[in-house]
C-alpha cells in the first residue's frame, strides 16, 4: 500500500511516499503564493492508495485530493518517534509557528505546547531579521556562532525586534554579536516551552529552523537531555502524516 | 410566530439605533448564527425555539420590552450573574443582558479606553458608543457591579452616556463581607422600587425567587441530561440556552427549556445523541460567553468532540446554585438572596477554592476526556487562576488545554490546531 503524507505549511510543501511504513521517495517546494499548486503537483507525480494531509493547509486540502487530515502535532510526534523510537519530546520550529511536544510510552502525545497569534521565535521571525542585518540566513547562522556572547533583544514581536535589530545597527553593534543575540533569544524561548510540557531528553528537533546550525546548538546547550535532528528535518511532518494512515505498516 | 416579516425600523430608530450600523451587525450576526448552528446535524427539536428567539434577537423581543415600558414598566440592564433578578422582578421590573460579546467599534472604544482591556468591556463599550444595542437603548436603568477593575472603571465612562448604578461586590466571602453585600442588596432593594415605583412585598418577592429558580432548574434538567454518552444536545445549543436565559421572558423560556429538557431526557433514554457514541467530551471553563460569541464552541464541535459542559457565568454558574424558598419575610428573603449571589464562584474573589473544587467535581460527573480552559485576552482574574484551575485537573487525571483569545477571528486557524491536536491526543 502506497501512502502520500503532505504537509502544507506556511513556508514550504513537504511531501513523502510510504510503501509498507518506509519512504520511498520525498519531495519540498516553497509554498510561495499558491501552496495548492505545489501540492496538486505531488498528487499527480505519482500513484498512491491513500493521502493523509497535515499543516496549516491541511483541511483545504483534505477536501481538494481527498483522504484525511490530521494536525502538525499528532504528524510530528508520529513521524519523530518513527525515527527515534527512544524520543521523549519534539520540538518543532517552523515558518510560522513553534510547537514542542512531550511523548510518553510508545510515542503517545502526553502534552504540547503551540506558540500564539504571532510569528515571534519562528522561522518568519529569523528571515525578518535576516534582512534587517544584511545576511543570507545561513551567514546570519554562522555569524552567530561566530560571535562570543550575543547582545541581548528584549522584543520577541516580530515587528519591535526588527526596530530594535535597526537601532543596534545603526548604533555601531557588532552584527555577529546582534545574530546571537536573536538566536539566543529564540532559544529562551523555545526552552521555556520545553519546561511547560516538562519534555526530557532524547528531544528530536525537527521543521525548517532545524537545519540552522546557531540554533540547534544554543537549543543542545540549554536542553538538559539529548538533542536529534533527523537528517530531512523538514519533511518529518509529511512522514508522521502518512504514517497516522490505518495500513501504513507504520506507527 | 408569524410567518411574515415585520418591520422593525420604526422601532430601532425611536431606540435612537444607528440604522445602517445596526443593520450590518444584524446581518453578521445572522451569518455567524447560520454557520455555527444552523450547519449542525441531528439538533433536538425544542432548539427551534431558540432559533426563532435568534432570529428576532433584537425584533420581537425588543417590541416585547416597549410594550412593556409603554404600559409603564422599567427595564434593568445588566452585565452580570451578580445583580439579582429576583429582587428587579419583585420590584415589577424586567432584567435584560446586555450585549457583550462580538467586536464592535473599537476604533471608538479605543478613543476612551486603553486599547489592552479584554474583549468584554470593548464590546459593551463599543455597542453602546456605536448605538446598535437595543437592549442597553431599552434600558431605563444599566447596573453594575465592581468584579473587576476594568468594569470598574468601564462604568464610570459608560455613565457618561446612560443612566449607570454600581453595586459593590466584596472581593471575599467572610461574615464582614456577607454583611456588606447584604446591604448592597437592600440599597438595590431601595434603587429598584425607587425606578419601578413599586414597593417589594413578602409575596412579590417569594413569587420571583420561585419563578427565577424554576428558570434555573430548567437549565439544570439541561445540563445534567448531558451526563450522558452520547450527549442528546450539542454545547453550541446550551450555550446558547444560557446565553438567552439572560434577556428573555422569564415564564415563557423556563416553560420552553422544560420542554427542551424533557425532549433531551427521552433521547437520553433511548440513547440518542446529537454525536455518535463515543465522541470526545470536553468541559469548558473560564471567562463568560456573553451572545454571540461561540467561537471556542464551534472549533471544538466542528472538530468532532462535543462540549458538555460550561463552569462558566454562561453555563454552572448561572444556574447551578438556587436561592432558598423557605422564608417568610422579606428580610429573611434577602438573606437568603445574599447568601446564594455571594457563594458564586467567580474568580473575582479570594480565595477561590470553590471555584477549583467545581470545575473538578463537573469534570467527573460528565465524564469528561478533557478540560478546556477558555481565558479573554487581558482578564488578569482568570488568566491569573488558570494555573490553579490546570494543576487541579492534572492532579484528578485529566488533560487541560489552556486557550487565551478574543472577539476576533484572525486566530481560527491556530485555535483549531490546538483544539484538533489536543483532541488527538485524548
Amino acid at each position: 500500500m502506497r501512502i502520500l503524507g503532505l504537509d502544507i505549511g506556511s513556508r514550504s510543501v513537504d511531501a513523502v511516499w510510504l510503501e509498507d511504513g518506509r519512504i520511498v521517495d520525498w519531495a519540498v517546494a516553497d509554498s510561495g503564493f499558491d501552496p495548492g499548486s505545489a501540492a496538486t503537483d505531488f498528487v499527480g507525480r505519482d500513484a498512491h492508495d491513500a493521502i493523509v494531509s497535515t499543516g496549516y493547509g491541511r483541511h483545504a486540502a483534505r477536501e481538494r485530493f481527498g483522504g484525511s487530515a490530521v494536525t502538525e502535532i499528532t504528524a510530528y510526534g508520529m513521524g519523530a518517534s518513527a525515527l527515534f523510537p527512544a524520543a521523549a519530546a519534539v520540538l518543532d520550529i517552523g515558518g510560522q509557528d513553534t510547537k514542542v511536544i512531550a511523548l510518553g510510552s510508545g510515542g503517545k502525545i502526553t502534552d504540547f505546547e503551540m506558540n500564539d497569534k504571532c510569528a515571534a521565535g519562528t522561522g518568519k521571525f529569523l528571515e525578518v531579521m535576516a534582512r534587517a542585518l544584511g545576511f543570507s540566513l545561513q551567514e546570519m547562522a554562522d555569524a552567530a556562532l561566530a560571535a562570543e556572547s550575543g547582545v541581548a533583544i528584549s522584543s520577541m514581536c516580530t515587528v519591535f525586534a526588527e526596530s530594535e535589530v535597526t537601532g543596534l545597527v545603526h548604533r555601531g553593534e557588532d552584527r555577529r554579536r546582534i545574530a546571537r543575540g536573536l538566536h539566543e533569544s529564540i532559544a529562551k524561548r523555545t526552552l521555556g516551552s520545553l519546561k511547560r510540557v516538562n519534555a526530557r531528553g532524547p528531544l528530536v528537533f525537527a521543521g525548517g529552523v532545524a537545519k540552522n546550525p546557531a540554533m540547534v546548538t544554543l537549543i543542545a546547550d540549554g536542553f538538559a537531555g539529548e538533542v536529534w535532528v533527523p537528517d530531512e528535518a523538514q519533511i518529518v511532518g509529511a512522514y508522521g502524516a502518512a504514517l497516522s494512515a490505518e495500513g501504513s505498516g507504520g506507527g | 410566530m408569524s410567518d411574515q416579516a415585520v418591520d422593525y425600523h420604526q422601532m430601532w430608530a425611536d431606540l435612537g439605533l444607528d440604522l445602517p450600523t445596526h443593520d450590518a451587525l444584524l446581518g453578521a450576526v445572522g451569518q455567524l448564527f447560520g454557520d455555527a448552528y444552523l450547519t449542525q446535524d441531528n439538533r433536538p427539536a425544542g432548539m427551534d425555539y431558540l432559533n426563532f428567539v435568534m432570529s428576532e434577537v433584537h425584533g420581537l423581543r425588543i417590541k416585547e420590552l416597549d410594550d412593556f415600558r409603554k404600559s409603564g414598566g422599567k427595564v434593568f440592564g445588566t452585565f452580570c450573574l451578580y445583580v439579582p433578578e429576583e429582587i428587579i422582578r419583585a420590584a415589577g421590573g424586567w432584567c435584560v443582558g446586555l450585549c457583550a460579546g462580538a467586536e464592535f467599534a473599537y476604533d471608538q472604544v479605543e478613543q476612551i479606553m486603553p486599547r489592552n482591556t479584554c474583549a468584554l468591556i470593548k464590546s459593551f463599550m463599543g455597542f453602546k458608543l456605536a448605538k446598535v444595542c437595543p437592549y442597553f437603548e431599552s434600558a431605563d436603568l444599566v447596573i453594575g457591579e465592581t468584579t473587576c477593575d476594568g468594569k470598574k472603571k468601564a462604568y464610570e465612562l459608560l455613565g457618561d452616556l446612560h443612566n449607570v448604578w454600581v453595586m459593590e461586590l466584596p472581593q471575599m466571602k467572610r461574615e464582614q463581607d456577607m454583611a456588606a453585600w447584604r446591604a448592597e442588596i437592600v440599597e438595590l432593594v431601595h434603587k429598584a422600587e425607587e425606578t419601578t415605583g413599586n414597593t417589594i412585598t413578602a409575596e412579590s418577592l417569594r413569587a420571583a425567587i420561585i419563578e427565577v429558580n424554576d428558570k434555573r432548574r430548567a437549565l439544570q434538567r439541561i445540563a445534567a441530561a448531558c451526563a450522558a454518552d452520547p450527549a442528546p444536545i450539542s454545547g453550541k445549543d446550551r450555550l446558547l440556552a444560557t446565553q438567552v436565559a439572560f434577556y428573555d421572558d422569564v415564564p415563557r423560556f423556563t416553560q420552553m427549556m422544560n420542554a427542551l429538557a424533557d425532549e433531551l431526557e427521552q433521547r437520553v433514554a433511548s440513547g440518542e445523541g446529537v454525536t455518535p457514541k463515543g465522541a470526545k467530551r470536553i468541559l469548558v471553563t473560564g471567562t463568560p460567553m456573553a451572545l454571540p460569541n461561540w467561537k471556542l464552541h464551534d472549533i471544538i464541535e466542528k472538530a468532532g468532540a462535543v462540549v458538555v459542559g460550561e463552569e462558566m457565568c454562561t453555563g454552572s454558574r448561572y444556574y447551578q446554585d438556587l436561592v432558598s424558598e423557605s422564608a417568610d419575610t422579606v428580610d429573611d428573603m434577602l438573606d437568603d438572596i445574599a447568601a446564594k449571589y455571594l457563594d458564586i464562584n467567580c474568580a473575582c474573589f479570594t480565595p477561590n477554592d470553590g471555584r477549583i473544587e467545581d470545575v473538578v467535581r463537573m469534570a467527573q460527573e460528565l465524564k469528561v476526556d478533557g478540560v478546556i480552559d477558555y481565558s479573554l485576552q487581558f482578564c488578569g482574574l482568570y488568566e491569573m487562576e488558570s494555573h490553579s484551575v490546570e494543576t487541579a485537573v492534572r492532579d484528578a487525571g485529566l488533560p487541560v488545554l489552556k486557550i487565551t483569545t478574543d472577539y476576533s477571528m484572525e486566530d481560527v486557524g491556530q485555535l483549531a490546531t490546538r483544539v484538533e491536536a489536543f483532541l488527538e491526543m485524548l
